[in-house]
């Protein structure tokens, strides 16, 4: 039923857009707030509405780093890059961050789909830098302990939870 | 629903009439920032605090006055926000500052109710030593000149209201009832206003060409595609005072003749999303948008567009592209952006701080505008310090100002890399993010305006400042750069595609000691070919970093290039490990460490490094509990 | 009266007439301004950078996007430029592929041409970017990324003129790609074959696929006779390859080539168009009648062909059902030539010298496979000819002419203006005017058909009746024709398609070229040949009236259909893209509603809703498994909605519903039967 669900909301949502082509990325971005990502599928489909070729859809998607055709995880990380959070030692967090949620080479998402890990140009937190984000809320003046201290409570909330829907 | 200027002296009366009778007000700052650091529990605790002591909280300012009421209110980016969350207490003008929750109950019983000074999260100067009470007393406040950003920071950035009763929408009302489109263009052309997302176009002329241009329909986008990394002015005016960017866009609808509008922002600003979000729609609720405008016969509707992670849509023909669904490839100009635009139709594309401008130039008027900033580029600029500072943040400075003032004055001087004072720490200053150049020692008293800077090889681009100290490897900044424009190429021309990937190559060469003396002909030649050849501002501008850092520390690329040997130390791949016997205790953690087993010793005794085989990755030196690795020049 | 505009171009005045930019201008002064992505025929796009000139006042500036302006001082050869070209240059060596020698590009490379021209010796830069997979899944097209210096043309060419889009800029910055949809293979997309982006790619990142090899095994078998069939657009082009001027006609030297690579037997598939014009006409004269099915639609070009069987599935009905010439040719090899030559049809090999990439998905189309066996075996493009001549050594331009074999080496003009736009309309109405009226007419001309436009219309009286006729060339063109038949803003009875812009002599199997003047020189090659022939209208070729009173009996009869026509499917434009809801157990059942463009724009979204709606209320949602796909391809009787096994076409919610409840009682049934 979820998917039913989802595929109707993209109906929805091209459906507000007038089926407009020139709405493709409000659509792209209502699309993948729904689905974490972009199916190609649902790319297809989205083409055939707006009446143009599958294969420029598929280049805007691929166009824009915000959009993504891999389903990412459920708390999406993104690592401010910018000039200050740079200077400030970012990347250093970011290779704590790999190695406390062991991410293999080459891998952005943890197995179980929960984290996914990934730079950005800049956040304009720069005041606070380094900082990152995670899903729409913003960490900043990150150090590795702290960021630590964050992926545990996120753990220990996703564990509550397993544990109040397994219990109800 | 019609509003005239009448109705709109009426929002104002009201307002400042519900004001007036109220007790106190209490910002607190509600930038990126100060929430990021929690400002918004500070908020709350207000509210609670407040109310449970007695007082009368006010959140909302409504009709009903509320005598005696503290009114507790948010405001946008301050742009201090190393010392957020601030929160401001009115009429007294007192500035907290690092304001825990805390905190809160602390200052509603020794400010709201004693009427006292909370001594100790008053700022301090570093150099007196002495609290500050308020803005005016603290150095990066006293040395600005906040014109722009005068509001932000100030008035609740979510209530139309507020933003009216500081003399909001007279302008765009004035422009639309009282004054012809060509009027419009000249005062702005008069006063000289300049585009301040890069080049320093003259925005009246612009609008002019989009105005002379005959077309059924015409456009005007707001540029809100901040993207240099380190800069975030655009942001703290969108989160801070939306309705200046509103308002400047219906001026610049009616100077050019446009009846609809965009305003391309960001994603990966959701709160300035969200605020012009809202005040768009209230604008409309209100009747400054929509049809009739201000009573006039004029209709102006205007859209949020949501950019989708591409640094190159900040440039206007890709971001036409992007509004229009595409790639957002630039293409060739001509046909210019006034003349073909959005759907084929003439459109200005004008920048936020352009736009926050606007209303303000027509309010003020010509004189007053043109006494701040020089001759040429009159006015103000916002910048964005970060780096080797004391005070990083959003600032606002004249025309004209030199980066003495900035670097010395309103930033508080050089830091080392931890922090740290270090008075004779200056090396230079990346001006304009990755589009931009350096600027030395020697241009510590240069004028920053929009001419001077093009002289030297720099540009004030978005107004992104890095202040870099003496540890700083040049090489490696123009590397940093290249690398953020490479990724961010949209790959259409081939010599931004493939000449900033080469770019970064050679640079990787440099920096990794595999460069011989022909690297440095092969990428002076490359970046020159890039910079006059590119299709668009992001490839003519993409050498910038490489240019200006040749131009100004070619010795350090030389040291690189010919020595091997960089001379901050700070390129690994040309340093030399070496183990300080004195401190090696023997544990063998560096030897079981070392993926390469180039560290060799017996438990007990020291050890040593083989030079043959170390890749120079530096965990040893990260693993090693006594500091006895050393890494330095070879 | 206006004034005289004029630049000056490296001190040499040149006056502005009708240019548009500057590079135009530039190639007026007889100055050949290197570029890769400016194409008189597509949108300015401005990504190459080679086409850079200095404008005294203005610094460098690309010439293809600068519109020239009174008194410009243009310099083409600057120090700068110069330096600037080169490295152009360099930078897209350093990550080209490098196996020059062995590309089929070879010689019309013009990445190895500038090169050489600008004196490139050394690329200072380091390769960069990794291998990417080759993709010669396409029976018409290889594409090379490695060799792709994504300038763009075949994006512009695939989506500007013919209107598909197949192809297009993936990716960013240096990982831009060009590529088809989720970088799925070619043949697994809308690609209709025309290899327009072949022709105008400068590189050899697109190019025909070569059938070379299994040509000259057929040749070097001496248990296979081997029967060659030379499409009308090759004879005016060919001789580019060697040195002639574009429109020369080489019609002798070709069959003298052919016999001396090895051919057994050399055709005109004009012969086969003369016998296309016959029942094409025939089967126009029945519609009319009838009424039906028009306007009819020419089906000669195989592009076109899958062009409205992929977009237009309401228009499969008006496509002629006549199979192409190079498919008549096929057929009437294997079994009559086969016969007469007293050998199996397996032993005959065909093999047609076409203008064409998209004959080569014809030839391998199931409809013309029996049994593993093809009516045609390979296609060779003009360019492959002009290889496989090159390598046997052969002077082209010394061979003494020589003729086609008969009976099917015998034409009439009439089957030779086939290759060009407008040509297969002309040859209809010099058969249709004689038939209607029964009157034998003396001119045969009618050029009012003729000419260059994408899209050209004529009104003709004949007899009593008028038609009306459309001409179009370039998909693009057809698609705006085809949306306002629909929309009813136009009538016509007669439309005449061609992918390629200018009909078959501007195909993608042609010599490679790029200023459409050479497509006009061959346009005019071949009403040329038309004028030196003998007869000009295919009811006048003896060995056609031969052929039908032999063989094939009557026109359109039972023989012909069985030979001579064909039938059509509508069909995906992309496959495998079916969204599953998975939902229902089990023991469930399926409904499949078609979300294919045809059912889409009748409906089919709502249609789903409304079942999905249904399902819910009626709480079966747990034994019915709902999808979406994308196409059941029977689009003109949408929407469409598979139930089961039970395809419902012109679906309803109540026939839906109907259907769904006699499935779920028949699978409770069964449950309970297991039970």
């Amino acid at each position: 039923m979820e998917t039913l669900r989802k595929f109707e909301k993209v109906c929805e949502i091209v459906d507000q857009n007038d089926r407009s082509a020139a709405r493709l990325i409000p659509i792209l971005q209502a699309v993948q707030s729904e689905y974490r990502y972009l199916p190609e599928e649902i790319l297809t489909y989205i083409a055939t509405s707006l009446g143009i070729s599958p294969a420029s859809v598929f280049g805007v998607a691929t166009f824009y780093s915000l959009f993504t055709m891999k389903p990412k995880g459920k708390y999406i990380i993104r690592i401010c890059d910018g000039t200050a959070c740079h200077v400030k030692g970012s990347m250093n967090l970011y290779e704590a961050l790999r190695n406390k949620l062991t991410l293999k080479e080459g891998a952005d998402s943890t197995p179980d789909m929960l984290f996914t890990l990934e730079t950005v140009n800049c956040l304009g937190a720069c005041g606070l830098a380094p900082a990152m984000v995670i899903n729409d809320e913003v960490f900043g003046q990150l150090t590795p302990e702290r960021v630590d201290s964050i992926i545990d409570d996120i753990l220990d909330k996703e564990e509550k939870n397993e544990f109040d829907t397994h219990g109800a | 629903m019609n509003l005239t200027l009448m109705g709109l002296n009426k929002i104002k009366e009201d307002y400042l009439a519900a004001q007036t009778v109220l007790a106190r007000r209490i910002i607190v700052c509600a930038g990126t920032g100060c929430i990021v650091n929690g400002s918004m529990k500070v908020y709350e605790e207000f509210v609670r605090c407040i109310k449970d002591s007695g007082l009368n909280a006010v959140v909302e300012l409504k009709k009903e006055k509320e005598e005696d009421g503290v009114f507790v209110s948010k405001s946008g980016c301050q742009g201090f926000c190393q010392i957020g969350p601030l929160v401001t207490i009115l009429p007294e003008n007192i500035l907290y500052t690092k304001v825990r929750p805390d905190d809160v109950q602390d200052i509603v019983e020794t400010t709201l109710i004693r009427g006292e000074l909370l001594n100790r999260i008053l700022y301090v100067d570093p150099d007196t030593k002495k609290p500050c009470k308020n803005q005016s007393e603290i150095p990066f406040y006293r040395k600005q000149q906040r014109f722009v950003l005068a509001n932000c920071g100030v008035i609740d950035p979510e209530d139309l209201r507020e933003y009216v009763a500081h003399g909001g929408y007279v302008s765009a009302a004035k422009a639309c009832l009282e004054m012809t489109p060509l009027e419009v263009c000249k005062r702005i052309g008069d006063a000289g206003v300049r585009g301040r997302g890069g080049g320093g176009f003259p925005t009246g002329k612009k609008w002019e060409m989009a105005l002379q241009t005959e077309s059924d329909k015409k456009y005007v986008i707001c540029n809100g595609d901040e993207g240099d990394p380190g800069a975030f002015m655009d942001m703290g005016v969108m989160e801070g005072n939306p309705h200046s960017v509103v308002e400047g866009l219906i001026i610049a609808a009616r100077a050019i003749g446009a009846d609809e509008g965009y305003v391309y922002v960001r994603a990966e600003y959701p709160l300035a999303v969200k605020r012009i979000r809202k005040a768009i729609q209230d604008a409309y609720k209100a009747g400054m948008l929509g049809r009739q405008i201000f009573g006039s016969s004029y209709n102006f509707d205007l859209h949020v567009m949501e950019g989708a992670g591409a640094f190159v849509c900040g440039e206007e023909t890709a971001m036409i592209a992007s509004i229009e669904g595409r790639r957002g490839m630039p293409s060739p100009k001509p046909p210019f952006p006034s003349q073909r635009g959005l759907w084929g139709k003439p459109t200005v594309i004008n920048n936020v701080e352009t736009l926050s401008n606007i209303p303000l130039v027509l309010a003020a008027g010509l004189d007053q505008y043109r006494s701040l900033g020089t001759h040429k580029s009159p006015g103000t600029k916002t910048f964005a310090v970060t780096g080797h500072v004391a005070n990083t943040g959003l600032i606002e400075m004249p025309f004209g100002s030199t980066l003495r003032e900035i670097v010395f004055h309103v930033a508080g001087g050089m830091t080392s890399d931890d922090g740290k004072p270090m008075n004779d720490g200056f090396k230079a200053v990346q001006i304009g993010g990755p589009s931009g150049g350096c600027l030395t020692r020697d241009h510590l008293d240069l004028p920053l305006d929009f001419d001077s800077l093009k002289q030297v090889g720099a540009m004030i681009g978005s107004g992104g400042l890095v202040v870099m100290n003496k540890n700083t490897c040049m090489v490696s900044v123009a590397r940093f750069f290249m690398r953020f424009t490479q990724e961010e190429s949209c790959g259409k021309c081939v010599l931004c595609r493939e000449g900033t990937k080469q770019m970064l190559s050679l640079l990787d060469d440099i920096i990794e000691g595999r460069a011989t003396e022909e690297t440095l002909t092969i990428l002076e030649d490359l970046a020159i070919a890039v910079q006059k050849g590119s299709l668009c501002g992001l490839g003519k501008t993409a050498p910038n970093p490489v240019l200006s850092t040749l131009r100004y520390f070619r010795d350090e690329y030389e040291a690189h290039v010919k020595h091997k040997y960089c001379p901050t130390g700070k390129c690994k791949k040309l340093t030399k490990f070496w183990i300080d016997e004195n401190l090696c205790r023997g544990c063998t953690l560096c030897v079981t460490k070392c993926a390469i087993g180039a560290i060799i010793g017996e438990k007990g005794q020291p050890h040593k490094i083989n030079q043959m085989l170390c890749r120079k990755c530096g965990t040893c030196i990260e693993v090693c509990k006594f500091q006895a690795i050393k890494g330095g020049k070879s | 009266m206006s004034e005289e505009r004029y630049v000056t171009i490296d001190n040499k005045t040149i006056l502005i007439e009708e240019e548009g930019n500057l590079l135009e201008l530039v190639r007026k002064a007889n100055i050949e301004l290197p570029t890769f992505c400016y194409h008189s025929e597509l949108s300015v796009y401005g990504s190459c950078r080679l086409c850079m000139v200095e404008i005294e006042g203005l610094g460098l500036v690309p010439a293809c996007s600068t519109p020239p302006a009174m008194g410009m001082k243009v310099r083409t050869n600057t120090e700068e430029i110069r330096k600037m070209r080169k490295i152009i240059v360099e930078l897209l060596l350093a990550n080209h592929n490098q196996d020059c020698p062995t590309c089929q590009k070879g010689s019309t490379c013009q990445l190895q041409a500038l090169a050489r021209r600008l004196g490139v010796s050394k690329v200072r830069f380091k390769k960069q970017n990794r291998e990417l997979p080759l993709d010669d899944s396409s029976p018409s097209l290889v594409r090379d990324p490695n060799k792709c210096v994504l300038c763009g043309d075949c994006v512009r060419i695939c989506s500007e003129v013919q209107s598909v889009g197949a192809i297009d800029f993936a990716y960013r910055g240096a990982h831009t790609v060009v590529i088809p949809s989720f970088g799925k293979e070619l043949d697994k997309v809308e690609c209709i074959n025309c290899g327009q982006c072949a022709r105008v790619c400068p590189t050899g990142a697109l190019m025909p696929k070569s059938e070379i090899e299994e040509v000259w095994k057929a040749i070097y078998d001496p248990n296979k006779v081997v029967v060659g069939q030379v499409a009308p657009a090759v004879r005016v082009a060919l001789g580019e390859m060697f040195g002639l001027e574009p429109g020369v006609t080489t019609t002798g030297q070709i069959a003298a080539a052919l016999k001396a690579i090895g051919f057994d037997k050399i055709f005109d598939t004009s012969f086969s168009a003369d016998l296309t014009v016959i029942e094409e006409s025939n089967e126009f004269i029945n519609r009319i009648q009838k009424n039906e099915n028009i306007p009819q639609f020419t089906s000669c070009c195989p592009a076109w062909v899958k062009f409205v069987e992929q977009y237009y599935p309401e228009f499969v009905n008006h496509l002629s059902t006549c199979r192409s010439p190079q498919q008549m040719f096929g057929a009437l090899a294997k079994e009559i030539l086969a016969n007469d030559l007293g050998i199996g049809p397996e032993d005959v090999v065909v093999v047609s010298i076409m203008p064409c990439t998209a004959k080569k998905f014809e030839a391998k189309r199931p409809e013309f496979n029996h049994n593993g066996m093809r009516d045609v075996d390979n296609v060779l493009t003009t360019q492959e000819l002009g290889r496989m001549i090159e390598e046997a050594g052969i002077n082209f331009r010394e061979l003494e002419p020589e003729s086609f074999h008969l009976p099917f080496g015998f034409k009439t003009g009439a089957g030779v203006i086939f290759g060009n736009s407008g040509g297969v309309s002309e040859a209809a109405l010099r058969y249709i005017t004689e038939k209607i009226t029964g009157e034998k007419r003396d001119s045969y001309e009618f050029t009012t058909v003729r000419g260059d436009n994408g899209m050209r219309e004529a009104t003709l009286t004949v007899g009593s009746k008028d038609f009306s006729l459309a001409v179009v060339n370039g998909l693009g063109n057809a698609r705006n024709l085809l949306e306002r038949i629909k929309s009813g803003d136009v009538h016509y009875d007669f439309v005449e398609v061609m992918a390629c812009p200018g009909g078959c002599v501007g195909g993608a199997g042609q010599p490679v070229y790029s200023n459409p003047s050479i497509r006009h020189k061959r346009t005019k090659g071949i009403y040329e040949n038309d004028r030196m022939l003998e007869l000009h209208k295919s009811q006048d070729n003896p060995y056609v009236t031969e052929l039908y009173s032999s063989y094939l009996g009557d026109i359109g009869g039972e023989k012909a259909h069985h030979l001579l026509h064909t039938s059509y499917k509508t069909r995906k434009r992309i496959s495998d893209e079916d969204m599953t809801f998975s939902s229902g157990d089990d023991q469930g059942f399926e409904v499949n509603v078609c979300f294919g463009t045809g059912c889409f724009l009748k409906g089919s979204q709502k249609l789903l809703r409304d079942i999905l709606e249904y399902i819910r209320s009626n709480g079966l949602h747990s034994s019915v498994k709902v999808g979406a796909s994308f196409c059941f391809e029977t689009c003109d009787r949408g929407p469409v909605v598979k139930i089961g096994d039970k395809i419902i076409e012109h679906c309803t919610l109540d026939k839906a519903r109907e259907a769904i409840e006699g499935m779920a009682t028949s699978t409770l049934k069964e449950v309970q039967r297991n039970a």
